[in-house]
């Protein structure tokens, strides 16, 4: 991760992008989301999606895999030129997530981020937080969900 | 056949679940395909960050939280789906092996206006550790069908 004061409002990274197959859609439902249309094509079809269609918490964790890595590869460039590099932290929370179009089976939905806020943590000196607007979109160009999310990033000037 | 309809989605109606345990095992392997960070994934790596141990995915609690609805009341209602979430909380870790406890209060309910067979029902979430700790809150609108309406259900 960059540190907070080299990240600046209004960056955007592509993140990747992932395909959701029928196996892995009904394999996220059985554990954790069991509804009908998650789960059976043939009930699915009968439900106002029309189709298997993905668990929203799987679009959105999916997310969350694809920034992991990505940030892990950006970790790596930076190690191998010698800079030093910041911690991603805990995040609060997020809001405004929408689930704009449903995910359905075999459709592959690319992932972006997008700094939309930056500021210091008044409680965690060694800290600042950013927002991000992340944003992932089929590939018919439809998006399919988007969220604002907060987390916490190490500051370079570290207080005393 | 659902056994409850958006009508049944009264404000002030809770309904509570739990409890439901968070194994150690499962929490792990979500962490490894969704959130790979070192403090959802091992113990020792996890003692020297901000969590102090060993801490779920937030992605993970949002999953089991999904579980739990679904568990308490979804499966039973003529749900149509969410268009999305409000806000979510993450107030504290979740550890492994600890077992959660979930209330759903119905905040607001109002009928759709372009679709006469549903409605929707705004609800908050809040999640409880096995200590009591209110570790996670969410509020999200449900789109459920109407009692009598045509087809509505899944």
């Amino acid at each position: 991760m960059k540190f907070f004061e080299d990240i600046a409002v209004g960056e955007r990274h592509e993140l990747g992008s992932r395909t959701f197959t029928a196996e892995a859609i009904k394999a996220f439902a059985r554990r954790y989301d069991p509804q009908a249309f998650h789960l059976d094509e043939e009930a699915a079809a009968r439900s106002p999606f029309g189709a298997l269609c993905a668990s929203g918490w799987h679009t959105a964790s999916a997310w969350m895999g694809l920034m992991v890595r990505y940030q892990r590869r950006a970790d790596d460039e930076r190690r191998a030129r010698g800079e030093p590099v910041a911690e991603l932290g805990p995040s609060p929370g997020f809001r405004d997530l929408k689930w704009l179009k449903p995910v359905y089976a075999g459709d592959t939905v690319s992932y972006a981020m997008e700094v939309v806020d930056k500021r210091p943590s008044g409680s965690r000196p060694n800290w600042g937080l950013i927002t991000i607007r992340n944003t992932g979109v089929n590939q018919k160009g439809e998006p399919v969900i988007s969220f604002d999310s907060v987390a916490f990033v190490e500051r370079r000037e570290r207080a005393a | 056949m659902p056994q409850l309809y958006w009508e049944d989605f009264t404000p002030g109606r809770v309904f509570e679940h739990g409890p439901h345990r968070v194994p150690r095992a499962e929490m792990i392997e979500f962490a490894a395909e969704f959130d790979p960070q070192p403090f959802h994934l091992d113990e020792e790596a996890a003692r020297a960050t901000m969590f102090g141990g060993l801490a779920a995915s937030g992605w993970y609690s949002c999953s089991v939280l999904m579980r739990m609805m679904a568990d308490a009341f979804v499966l039973d209602a003529a749900s149509m789906g969410a268009p999305g979430v409000e806000e979510v909380k993450w107030l504290a870790p979740i550890r492994p092996d600890d077992e959660l406890h979930m209330r759903a209060s119905v905040m607001e309910a109002r009928a759709s206006r372009s679709r006469p067979d549903m409605g929707f029902a705004r609800i908050r979430y809040e999640l409880f550790n096995g200590a009591g700790e209110l570790v996670m809150t969410l509020v999200s609108s449900l789109m459920i069908g109407r009692r009598g309406a045509a087809g509505g259900a899944a």
